[in-house]
């Protein structure tokens, strides 16, 4: 960003747009014109956009297939509509008013239902707000490609149809039921991948696919090479050499009996979980930054003389619902609202920079007193929830939100509370709740340890607790399904702080059924 | 920046109907039980709305690998009231308290069962599930009732008005293209030649030959000029063919015994069965009219409500329900354009002179005019009627018969006497 200061405003607006509840293609046109000129003004990013009309039906739809807009059939997509719809149907819930997708153009899906007031938010909010973010920020520049992310999942859809033709439905399910039970263990976490392209996709998978099954078949080769070397070779080679912690990779490339088909679908799955890597570890500051961006655009319009007074009061409505954040103990309490503490931060940055206090100018040395609009853009940029917090969450918001840390030992009878929003505090609060937000911490820490080659060929993955956490008991159920992609046995161990191994569980081969 | 506004609400309708659907194939087994229930426990009458289906939340989970309670965790939370430092708060028990790793419980249901809701399609879609209408091939085969014309291109025979102008001339400029050239070619050979000595030479010498050409060239003209213009082999003509189209209509004759000895509970499995039938058929015709024939001693035809709730008494005489029925279909449904389906229910109690008529009227005149006859006995004693009747089971493959004495039978008797032909007789 090139300015300090929001560019200046061109013209003043005598008489607010028109606001009925009523949308119309035209208003939206209008209203959408007025926003895109004050989003330049503050010179956000965006890719194009390209908003679209659905019904609510529709949303559900989107919203059951993990937000995009096309994918693979899954049986899992189904219960998910059905769960959403029964909750929408009863008033349980209302639905999301706008999903939008990390994709270039960005999609915008706005809602039939929704009245022009929320029209203006949603365009405000996704359009500008989490569209900039989607091509500002590092992990999302790192991790995924806009560009080519539709293509890629017409290309999975109309693969695995393909499978599900050619093999069946069963077979098909089967693999992707597995799949789906180590989706999360199934992204590279360090390392960057290749852009996808659908033609070369295409083209290379062919290709892939005979030279994966050579790889295999190599590895497993039962022929000794040399007789009188096979049993000292044995012994000392290791595989893998290192502990490897993309199992989906790991078994896309190593899994001894998988049809070359099978291999294809994991690495869909795989594919897919890596695009969603970066939303999942930027819940807080993708949605605290086009929450905080719809506030300052409709705001800002409205000071232009753009927005009715109706219109404010209706937008403005939503929005404290949308951030609302209910206190422990409160029957709505569900965890920290990203939301809530998202715009609470983003305006919080603002606040330092423009009104710093004694306090902020302690704490936040290098941003107290600069200009706003480049310290947000660095912030939202060159973060991911857990940093965020750890460099931005100021005492003055811990205060706000009233924070408290309480430690949870299995060991002692009672809870403790370790830290509280005071001057002792203020950093171990901070810290627990960045902590909170790392994905390293939230999901337990599984690799592939090593692979019986001369044995019975099973696989044994290692668990490492942190902070003593066991594993939850689905994880024998897991392994079933890792058994069924390994197709041998599968072992897994949890290893304690000091090395030793504390819980196993075993699956055996799968049969042949 | 270019930017869209595009409409989608029209596109993409029921976008995850293929995800309910590979749903609903995976719990095939307790939405088949669900349904089945269903049909045994609520009234028949609402038998076409849809149902509720209850599957156990662990038979719809996706395990993940994931946390489980103990060890040492710390989380931050909002709204502190009056905590300070080192304040010991009791573990509230239950050990959930929103308090979990990666599981916080986003289904936010607990341990019920995942409920969904079956609509009235799929509802009858699990009900029909893997049967098939009786004998539906052979109907499409062999009697044809309906025929509907259709284009099927140009033929070379066919009725005058159908006549295609312009593909008969054009036929007939090839034609004599064709069988012209070989003439007109040596016919153009023989004229240059001739051309060629009457210019240039001397033609004394060659008289001879002149008038040889001559007399040539005017056999080939005479020859070109026999080609007719129009033959009959020329003339194309609009060729329409009939495809026989199946019967949509089919007419379902309830035909129940309402004398004094059957009484609520017989009645009502004699309803189930109707219903169950006329439901079948919903899902094969697109217009069914029902024809409801009670009887003691005597039939008459009646309304549905009448003739599930009034009740008669006195004897029994069967045939006269199958001599109104025939009557009827005679009279109304004709055969060719209607498929006829009977359903009998009776407790088997008959006046027993009456019985060996019924199996005539049934063998000779009933059977040959229907698609499908289902004798229903609700009650447990083999009387004259059953034994006649059992007579014509072997010969007769469109003509079925069971027991029934409990509501719980019904569909599985229903699914027996429908049950899937594997080849058409």
């Amino acid at each position: 960003m090139s300015t300090t200061k929001p560019l200046p405003l061109k013209s003043r607006r005598i008489e607010p747009l028109p606001s009925p509840s009523d949308w119309s293609f035209e208003l939206i046109e209008r209203y959408h014109e007025v926003i895109k000129q004050t989003a330049e003004r503050y010179e956000l990013d965006t890719y194009a956009n390209q908003l679209e009309i659905i019904t609510a039906e529709q949303m559900m739809d989107a919203y059951a297939s993990v937000g995009m807009p096309v994918n693979y059939r899954h049986w899992s997509y189904g219960k998910e509509f059905i769960a959403t719809e029964k909750n929408y149907r009863r008033g349980h819930m209302g639905l999301a008013y706008e999903i939008v997708i990390n994709a270039n153009p960005c999609i915008s899906y706005l809602m039939e239902e929704n009245t022009m007031a929320m029209q203006a938010l949603v365009i405000a909010h996704a359009a500008y707000g989490h569209n900039s973010f989607f091509k500002g920020n590092y992990l999302f520049r790192m991790w995924t490609d806009a560009s080519s992310i539709i293509d890629y999942l017409v290309y999975a859809k109309n693969y695995v149809a393909d499978c599900e033709e050619r093999h069946g439905l069963d077979a098909v399910e089967a693999v992707l039921d597995s799949c789906h039970a180590l989706m999360n263990h199934g992204v590279d976490r360090y390392r960057r991948p290749g852009k996808l392209s659908l033609t070369q996709e295409r083209l290379r998978r062919e290709e892939r696919e005979a030279y994966a099954q050579q790889q295999v078949n190599d590895l497993w080769r039962t022929l000794p090479k040399k007789a009188e070397r096979v049993s000292e070779g044995a012994e000392a080679k290791r595989f893998p050499e290192e502990p490897q912690e993309n199992l989906l990779y790991f078994i896309e490339k190593n899994a001894p009996l998988l049809e070359p088909w099978q291999r294809e679908v994991v690495r869909i799955v795989r594919k897919v979980a890596q695009y969603f890597y970066p939303q999942r570890q930027t819940q807080v500051i993708n949605e605290g930054w086009a929450t905080f961006w719809h506030h300052q655009l409709l705001n800002t319009m409205y000071d232009d003389g753009f927005l009715s007074d109706g219109m404010m009061m209706e937008w403005l409505k939503s929005h404290t619902n949308v951030i609302y954040q209910p206190p422990v103990g409160n029957r709505a309490y569900s965890g920290i609202n990203p939301y809530a503490l998202g715009f609470a931060m983003f305006t919080d940055i603002k606040r330092v920079c423009e009104q710093p206090t004694a306090e902020d100018r302690s704490w936040f040395p290098e941003i107290a007193g600069q200009p706003w609009l480049p310290t947000l853009d660095h912030a939202m940029r060159n973060f991911k929830d857990e940093s965020f917090i750890g460099q931005f969450l100021s005492p003055k918001l811990m205060r706000d939100f009233r924070l408290f840390s309480i430690v949870d030992d299995a060991d002692e009878d009672e809870l403790e509370v370790a830290a509280i929003h005071d001057e002792s505090g203020y950093r171990h609060v901070r810290e627990a709740l960045a902590k909170q937000y790392d994905l390293g911490h939230r999901e337990p820490n599984i690799q592939v340890w090593s692979v019986k080659l001369r044995g019975d060929r099973s696989l044994v993955l290692r668990h490492v607790q942190h902070n003593e956490r066991p594993l939850h008991d689905s994880a024998q159920e897991v392994l079933r399904h890792v058994a069924r992609l390994w197709g041998f046995g599968v072992h897994l161990e949890s290893v304690g702080s000091t090395g030793e191994v504390k819980q196993r569980w075993s699956v055996n081969p799968p049969s042949d059924d | 920046m270019l930017q869209h506004i595009i409409d989608r609400r029209l596109a993409g309708k029921n976008k995850s109907i293929g995800n309910r659907e590979r749903f609903l194939r995976r719990h095939k087994e307790q939405i088949r039980e669900a349904v089945k229930r269903a049909i045994d426990g609520r009234g028949i009458r609402d038998l076409e709305r849809g149902e509720n289906i209850h599957i156990p939340k662990r038979d719809i989970a996706e395990p993940v690998f994931g946390h489980g309670s103990g060890g040492n965790r710390e989380m931050v939370h909002p709204g502190n009231q009056d905590y300070v430092r080192g304040d010991r708060i009791e573990r509230p028990s239950g050990g959930g308290s929103g308090a979990g790793g990666s599981q916080a419980s986003d289904s936010g249901e607990g341990d019920d069962d995942f409920v969904f809701h079956l609509s009235k399609e799929e509802f009858i879609q699990a009900f029909f599930d893997d049967l098939a209408l009786p004998n539906l091939e052979r109907t499409h085969l062999a009697e044809v009732p309906e025929y509907r014309s259709y284009r099927a291109g140009i033929s070379s025979d066919g009725n005058p008005s159908n006549l295609h102008v312009l593909r008969s001339m054009r036929g007939a400029i090839g034609r004599r293209i064709a069988i012209g050239a070989g003439s007109r070619r040596d016919l153009r050979h023989l004229e240059d030649r001739l051309a060629h000595l009457k210019r240039h030479l001397d033609p004394s010498p060659h008289s001879r030959e002149i008038s040889s050409l001559e007399h040539e060239i005017a056999a080939l003209r005479a020859r070109l000029a026999r080609i007719p213009y129009l033959d009959p082999i020329d003339l194309r003509y609009r060729s329409r063919v009939r495809v026989p189209m199946p019967s949509s209509k089919a007419v379902m004759f309830c035909l129940m015994d309402v004398s004094g000895s059957m009484d609520e509970a017989r009645k009502d499995l004699a309803k189930r069965f109707f219903i169950l039938l006329y439901l079948f058929l919903t899902r094969h015709y697109e217009k069914i009219d029902l024809v409801f024939i009670r009887h003691h001693t005597q039939a008459q035809e009646v309304d549905e409500d009448s003739f599930f709730h009034a009740t008669e008494t006195g004897g029994t005489v069967v045939s006269s329900a199958l001599d109104l029925m025939i009557e009827i279909a005679h009279a109304r449904y004709p055969r060719d354009e209607w498929n006829i389906y009977g359903a009998q229910a009776s407790d088997g109690d008959n006046w027993h002179h009456d019985s060996g008529r019924c199996r005539l009227l049934l063998a000779e005149q009933l059977l040959p005019m229907c698609r499908y006859f289902a004798y229903l006995q609700v009650a447990e004693e083999e009387q004259n009627l059953w034994d006649e009747y059992a007579l014509l089971t072997d010969e007769v493959k469109h003509f079925a018969m069971r027991k029934v004495t409990e509501a719980t039978q019904i569909y599985p008797v229903f699914r027996e006497l429908f049950k899937k032909e594997s080849a058409p007789a």
